[in-house]
């Protein structure tokens, strides 16, 4: 019984960092019809920000809840770093290839992806890098005869937070009401006096935005390696096919079938656990294209 | 009936090609045994990106799933060799080539249901199954150890030829050149039939316009279903060809990276020309040889290279030489 809480938490915990990474690829797809391929690099790039910052200010021997409450605060500038640097690939990279055939900006992310990887290498070397002190000072709770990180379920807030704000933005507010314009005629809209190009800078920026806070979420947890952002693009994929692709309420049932899957799947079918979560999404992109969500 | 003339004669083929095929067949009398075998490297992701292109430069496919069937070749072939003790490299391509057809005909059937970015993720998605597959069942496939496939247990020409003893490693390198190279042409000479044939005309007409297509009477998802299975059989061909080279073959020519890499081949040589994935497959060889062996950050370098390919050279070498020979022509 104590068992399946954990679980259920886990699978919960999981759901939330892939719900970050997924919603900001699906929204960049929503509305630029783009599909980033270097989405996974950077929220990998995002962890490794977050766990440098948090190491190099307080150290690895940081204790004391003023000290805990210093390195949580300074966690999301991962998130902001990435925001930052999609805001400067957007104009330089990816706008002047709007004209052209998608395959060629496919190719820049595929060639972004390289960059990045390689970037990561240069700037913060070859050893995994963890924020594991956060996760530590903030101790465990006692689920029956179990423990579970106390840690784990801020990201689970976090993840339901992020939901729930960017629900809000793109439904109840101005600038959502414009988002959404543009995703769905882009000249129309452009037309009507928006500026498109300032729209796409932001959506950009934020999708990039989520995918920096999925990798500073995770990274007190998990630490940061090479090769991280190459699976989990990989995972949010099949998140958005099965949600629908541009869609919000998608990448959040998307994301917990997945992570469900996922961990029944260690449990019980650890062999064909991946290959059946791919054999998902191609069954969903088969019968329902648009995914569960997707409107056409 | 008249006949309409398409593409360039026979002769003026003959002509660009016999020299080409000349030099190819001198050169490891020229160059050294490391070259010889970069060489072959670069024949064997030629056939991979001279199938990928049939998908993307004739029939406007874009395919992300392209080292399922480059992999299905090099694990078949390793298979074949270690589990049913067969040395023969004829009968391994045969095996890879079977095995190929079936899974490239399943998921080409699903696949080409759909197109642009749909049909990119699709094909993607199932390439993932296959690698997933290669990954995790290690008691069968090695896991990330892979499956080594010494060149001691290859022969070529029915027997006539094995590698055992001393200097078996140059007289390999060397007889297996020749191999790929005529295996090569052999393939060149199959994909410019099926590219110039009326087939390839429809797969064309169906690249630039399907609604028309259709009109005229092409079956268009039956004809990018055929091009799709052709496609995967060139590039199983490719990894079949590839494995007793390398020595080894592992998960991570099944991961969608390196199907990245086929395309970025076909890019960097040009995907609206024929010879372009060719000319592409070899320079990115040598490119990705020469960054690994110069910088631990290779990766940036190819990066770098393709980012401004795709910014300032969208054709790629071959379409920008003709270009440029076009307004030397003119001038």
């Amino acid at each position: 019984m104590d068992i399946l809480v954990i679980q259920i938490l886990n699978s919960i915990f999981y759901a939330a960092v892939l719900f970050l990474i997924s919603a900001g690829l699906s929204l960049i797809y929503g509305v630029m019809r783009i599909v980033n391929l270097a989405h996974g690099t950077l929220y990998a790039l995002g962890a490794y920000v977050s766990a440098w910052a948090v190491g190099s200010v307080f150290g690895a021997s940081a204790t004391g809840s003023w000290m805990l409450a210093g390195q949580l605060l300074l966690l999301p500038i991962g998130a902001i770093a990435i925001a930052a640097v999609g805001a400067v690939i957007e104009p330089t990279l990816l706008r002047p290839l709007y004209r052209r055939p998608e395959e060629y900006v496919l190719l820049i992310t595929f060639g972004l992806l390289m960059i990045l990887e390689d970037v990561m290498k240069l700037l913060f070397g070859g050893t995994p890098l963890s924020a594991g002190s956060i996760m530590d000072s903030m101790g465990s709770l006692r689920i029956g005869s179990l423990f579970y990180p106390t840690y784990n379920l801020v990201v689970i807030l976090v993840g339901v937070l992020a939901a729930v704000g960017l629900w809000w933005f793109i439904y109840r507010t101005r600038f959502g009401v414009i988002l959404r314009a543009t995703s769905q005629d882009r000249r129309m809209a452009s037309a009507l006096g928006l500026n498109v190009g300032r729209v796409y800078v932001q959506a950009f920026a934020i999708g990039c935005f989520m995918a920096g806070l999925g990798g500073a979420v995770v990274v007190p947890a998990q630490a940061a390696v090479l090769g991280m952002g190459v699976d989990a693009l990989i995972l949010s994929f099949v998140v958005i096919v099965i949600g629908g692709l541009g869609s919000l309420e998608g990448a959040l049932v998307g994301a917990l079938i997945v992570s469900v899957v996922r961990t029944a799947g260690i449990q019980f079918f650890a062999e064909i656990e991946l290959a059946v979560l791919y054999l998902i999404a191609a069954t969903v992109l088969l019968i329902r294209p648009t995914g569960l969500f997707g409107r056409a | 009936m008249p006949t309409v003339r398409t593409g360039p004669t026979l002769a003026r083929v003959l002509a660009v090609a016999a020299p080409a095929v000349l030099a190819f067949a001198l050169l490891p009398r020229v160059v050294d045994l490391y070259q010889t075998e970069l060489l072959i490297y670069g024949f064997t992701f030629a056939i991979a990106a001279l199938g990928f292109n049939l998908l993307l430069g004739y029939t406007g496919l874009l395919s992300f799933g392209h080292s399922a069937y480059f992999g299905t070749g090099a694990y078949t072939v390793a298979f074949i060799v270690r589990d049913l003790h067969v040395h023969s490299m004829e009968l391994c391509i045969l095996g890879a080539l079977a095995s190929t057809l079936i899974i490239a005909a399943l998921f080409g059937y699903v696949c080409v249901r759909h197109t642009r970015i749909f049909f990119g993720i699709l094909t993607l998605a199932l390439s993932q199954v296959i690698w997933s597959l290669a990954f995790k069942f290690f008691w069968v496939t090695g896991g990330t150890d892979g499956i080594r496939v010494p060149r001691t247990g290859i022969t070529l020409l029915a027997g006539l030829m094995d590698f055992k003893g001393s200097g078996s490693y140059q007289r390999f390198v060397y007889s297996y050149y020749y191999y790929v190279l005529v295996l090569f042409l052999v393939a060149v000479a199959i994909m410019w039939v099926i590219v110039h044939s009326p087939f390839g005309k429809a797969l064309q007409a169906i690249r630039d316009n399907e609604v028309r297509a259709a009109f005229v009477g092409v079956p268009v998802r039956r004809y990018r279903w055929i091009a799709f299975v052709i496609s995967g059989l060139f590039t199983g061909l490719a990894g079949a060809l590839w494995v007793p080279l390398n020595g080894l073959t592992t998960p991570d020519i099944l991961y969608w990276p390196f199907s990245g890499e086929i395309v970025f081949m076909t890019v960097l040589g040009g995907f609206r020309t024929f010879t372009g994935p060719i000319v592409g497959a070899i320079a990115f060889n040598y490119l990705k040889v020469y960054a690994v062996a110069s910088s631990q950050y290779w990766q940036l370098v190819l990066g770098v290279v393709l980012v401004v390919l795709v910014m300032v050279l969208p054709s790629g070498i071959v379409g920008t030489l003709k270009r440029l020979a076009g307004k030397l022509g003119r001038s």
